[in-house]
């Protein structure tokens, strides 16, 4: 369904723009029907410049994305819209989402005006009250309020009705659920779990670890721009094989088990150090891919 | 005891009324130990936090004590808390990422920071680089500015300067919240280690965040709507809790093995109180699924069993 | 109990604020979850008009208008007019009293205010949309189109604006206030179009922009009804700024002597004033109204334009 192909981003940077910066570098990855891929990566690892890319929300600078076999970086206008019908966005911040000048349902009216100009009030009404029931909100207590009278998880809540009003094929939801509260942070996965079951693709970008474990069937590591690991879940969180995944998992706080190594203060290092690794990423078992690095072996 | 909060209760003036953001704490901290704080935003952890050194302007002290090293902190006064902020009581604050003065180097702000509390720069100027060498971070970050910095070199630089001065009590505030996985990591196991040679003697770690508490504090306190809800070893705490809100948030967070498909995890419903006018009785009425009818009468923050507190009729002893 | 400057009055210990905070719901620290400048039209004229400052600029400035709009019928002669006896200090005819020249200073007066106003609101306009229409563009866009219309803000911003428009009014010989106000929009917009520039940066990251985007809007829907909206506070007391600036500027240039001749405006008659050594001589019933006229307009919307800043941002309104 959507199938990333080489992907890179630069942007210019510096005086007169005469240096680069590289923020995604040769990144390729497919979305199938119904499948949830998480993207896990730190800050500047450019997973959320991969989620925009996709959105057509910034420019892809080499390399191409295709949705359904259509190049996206050819769609303007009607088309662009088009795509819309089927690819959304959720983002991180729901007080940033939404205009905070007027009423969190505008953003339905905007879909209204572009999409469904010719239905007719009632039918808009059934339609939006059918969005909101699969979110589990009622209408009563989020229409017609500001912004600021809502919780952070009934905004997410009521973006991801958003989406599902143009009835969407992939959802790519960057950083959803890091600005919720923890007790609110699992309804929200929970949903989009749901959803998943009824066929939504679902791009989930995230750093934490454990988010990605609970609801994805993919996982791909990011780390500065490239790829470092990828495959299935089970398979890249049971059997880490690249060296900064490893670390990862190993900095994931757990609730009953202590980190290895605590208190080792030799232990520290640098996170630079490790790097992502020049090589190609090659197939290790079923589907599990990891880039090769020069130094290190894989076992 | 190095730490004795007795009935603190702090509000936030705003225009509608008081917001009650602490309500009667009461608890204890021991030399040495390092106390994580948790609950979720809105629940009066920061607020409690900085009300031990006083240094938000919109808070209003309404009654209560504080005790450190055998000595009456006066909270209550701006000016009287002056001599022992850095000194004895210190704070990296919230968002202290950002909090550094883009337009200063690091050097000029540990000076600035010294010749406030009156302290020769050169008598401490050692000890400060043996510090930020023992942080990971090289000499020369005391010539860079803040925005040539990461984030986590930043929070390491306000760690190494908020203990300088090797204070009886440092307040972390959500110290590890913006940090990535890795960097959290090695923030938090410097917290450890600071504690462990003395530069500072013990610790209130304010987090929303209770896996990283789990791996650090000696004791969690969880609260709850400006109220503590409960107080034991973090042990304790995470294998037993006692209290239905600490019991329903552990169950709701995900750990790495715990699939959606074959464990589906619970969250809380319903939001908090607005704290401008709580609800009579137990906070968490609303929202707990143990409640009964003498919930209507607020439960005390008591012994359950040795050493672990909670305010809860259902487990009162 | 007292009652300090800005209205908050204190009461045993405990200071009760003038105005009352916009309805946002309070978290324990004590801010609002997410604050909204004032949002609506409703509130902000409820806020607007208990701000001592703003309704005190208003009144003097519409006072003013009043003046301007109502004087000249009021008038009994031509404020060029060469009508009775000169240099005489205010009477009963003669409100304000005469020039060097017999002419009648009240009117000319009051038809100077309406040249004043007609200054403010053309040049001060023109610059609005200018500033505003440049900004939004520069900062929305980005890129390229940032990068031209910055060096014209540049350029424009660094001319010394008055060495140009004396050039200018020297050279065509400038005949209207209309054409004096078109010349003082042209070239007072630069300060605004940045500040536009800036706010329009920082908006345009914020994700509801993005949203937008991905209900199909296009740059210059997102621009009005997103972006502008959000900055409506802003474009008005900007608006405030460039019609106070223009109305000095303009008043600087007549002063000089570089305004149209054919009509009269405040500046002006300083001007011939100056030109008449009235000072010297004591006859200052000529240049007083005219110079208190341009502070009080000027003043009084500045003043305006202080209160508002009361009135828009909720953080100077709290405790």
């Amino acid at each position: 369904m959507l199938k990333l192909d080489s992907c890179c981003k630069t942007y210019r940077v510096g005086a007169f723009g005469g240096g680069e910066l590289l923020a995604v570098h040769d990144v390729s990855f497919e979305v199938a029907p119904g499948e949830v891929v998480s993207l896990i990566g730190e800050s500047g690892s450019g997973k959320s410049t991969i989620g925009k890319m996709i959105l057509r929300l910034l420019r892809v600078s080499r390399g191409t994305i295709r949705f359904e076999g259509t190049d996206i970086s050819a769609l303007e206008g009607r088309q662009l819209k088009e795509y819309y019908a089927n690819v959304q966005g959720v983002f991180q911040d729901p007080f940033s989402s939404y205009n905070p000048i007027f009423k969190a349902d505008r953003v339905f009216t905007m879909l209204r005006h572009a999409y469904f100009s010719e239905l007719s009030a009632s039918k808009w009404n059934a339609k939006l009250e059918s969005s909101l029931d699969a979110v589990s909100l009622n209408p009563g207590d989020v229409l017609g309020k500001y912004p600021h009278q809502l919780s952070g998880g009934q905004l997410q809540r009521l973006l991801i009705a958003r989406a599902l009003l143009l009835d969407i094929r992939l959802l790519v939801a960057d950083e959803v659920i890091s600005m919720l509260d923890a007790s609110t942070r699992i309804d929200v996965l929970n949903l989009l779990g749901d959803l998943k079951g009824r066929g939504l693709g679902i791009l989930f970008i995230t750093h934490d670890l454990s988010l990605g474990n609970y609801i994805s069937d993919r996982t791909m590591i990011l780390r500065r721009g490239c790829v470092v690991e990828m495959g299935a879940t089970p398979l890249v969180f049971g059997n880490p094989l690249h060296p900064y995944t490893k670390v990862l998992l190993a900095s994931v706080p757990q609730l009953h088990t202590k980190w290895v190594g605590i208190g080792d203060s030799a232990r520290r290092r640098p996170d630079d150090e490790i790097g992502e690794g020049a090589g190609a990423l090659v197939e290790i078992e079923d589907g599990h891919f990891v880039r090769s690095t020069e130094s290190t072996t894989l076992t | 005891m190095a730490l004795r909060v007795d009935g603190l209760t702090v509000y936030y003036q705003s225009l509608r009324g008081d917001v009650k953001a602490v309500d009667g704490a009461t608890f204890g901290i021991d030399d040495g130990e390092i106390m994580g704080l948790a609950g979720e935003s809105g629940c009066g952890k920061s607020t409690l936090g900085k009300s031990l050194i006083r240094m938000d302007a919109r808070m209003r002290y309404v009654s209560g004590h504080v005790e450190l090293d055998g000595v009456e902190l006066p909270i209550w006064d701006d000016a009287k808390m002056n001599p022992f902020r850095f000194v004895k009581v210190s704070i990296i604050p919230q968002y202290a990422l950002s909090a550094l003065n883009p337009t200063r180097k690091i050097g000029h702000m540990a000076t600035e920071l010294l010749a406030s509390r009156d302290i020769p720069p050169d008598s401490v100027l050692p000890e400060f680089r043996r510090r930020l060498e023992l942080v990971g971070l090289p000499m020369t970050v005391l010539e860079r500015f803040p925005i040539e910095l990461s984030g986590g070199m930043r929070q390491r630089v306000v760690l190494v300067l908020s203990s300088l001065l090797d204070p009886s009590l440092l307040i972390a505030d959500e110290v590890t919240s913006a940090l990535d996985v890795s960097t959290q990591r090695a923030v938090a196991e410097l917290l450890v280690e600071f504690r462990n040679r003395g530069f500072v003697r013990s610790m209130i770690v304010i987090t929303h965040d209770l896996s990283v508490l789990s791996q650090i504090a000696d004791t969690i306190l969880v609260m709850y709507a400006g109220k503590l809800a409960e107080k034991a070893a973090a042990d304790m705490v995470v294998d037993s809790p006692k209290h239905p809100y600490t019991n329903l948030l552990l169950s709701s967070l995900p750990e790495v093995g715990v699939r959606f498909e074959e464990q589906r995890l619970a969250g809380i419903p319903g939001r908090p109180p607005s704290l401008l006018d709580p609800p009579t009785g137990c906070r968490f009425r609303d929202r707990c699924p143990l409640a009964f009818e003498k919930c209507g009468e607020e439960p005390p923050f008591a012994a359950v069993e040795p050493g672990h507190s909670a305010a809860c009729w259902k487990v009162a002893a | 109990m007292s009652v300090s400057e800005r209205g908050d009055v204190e009461i045993g210990g405990r200071v009760q604020p003038a105005t009352v905070e916009a309805s946002a719901p309070i978290t324990a620290t004590g801010t609002p979850l997410a604050p909204p400048a004032v949002a609506h039209r409703s509130e902000f004229l409820y806020f607007a008009f208990r701000n001592r400052k703003f309704v005190a600029g208003l009144a003097v400035v519409t006072f003013m208008l009043a003046l301007a709009l109502v004087g000249p019928y009021l008038a009994d002669h031509k404020p060029l007019e060469f009508s009775g006896p000169t240099d005489q200090p205010p009477s009963t005819e003669y409100w304000f009293g005469t020039t060097s020249f017999g002419q009648d200073v009240f009117a000319q007066f009051v038809y100077g205010l309406r040249a004043a106003f007609l200054v403010g609101a053309l040049g001060g306009g023109i610059a609005w949309l200018l500033g505003a229409g440049i900004g939004f563009t520069a900062g929305y866009r980005g890129g390229w189109v940032d990068d031209v219309l910055n060096m014209i803000t540049n350029v424009v911003l660094v001319i010394p604006t008055l060495a140009i428009l004396i050039i200018v009014a020297a050279y065509l010989n400038v005949h209207s206030y209309a054409t004096e106000a078109v010349l003082i929009g042209l070239t007072s917009w630069p300060w605004a179009a940045r500040a536009v520039r800036a706010q329009t940066f920082s908006l345009k990251t914020r994700e509801f922009v993005d949203i937008a985007r991905l209900s199909g809007r296009r740059t210059r829907q997102i621009i009005a009804t997103e972006i502008a909206p959000n900055m409506s506070s802003y474009l008005l007391m900007m608006f405030i700024l460039l019609f106070g600036g223009a109305i000095l500027i303009g008043a600087s240039l007549d002063f000089l002597g570089l305004g149209p001749a054919t009509s009269v405006s405040l500046g002006l008659m300083m001007h011939n004033a100056f030109l008449a050594s009235a000072m010297l001589l004591g006859f200052w019933w000529w240049f007083v109204p005219p110079g208190v006229g341009i502070i009080a307009i000027v003043g009084g919307l500045y003043v305006m334009n202080v209160g508002l800043d009361d009135v828009f941002n909720p953080k100077l309104r709290e405790l």
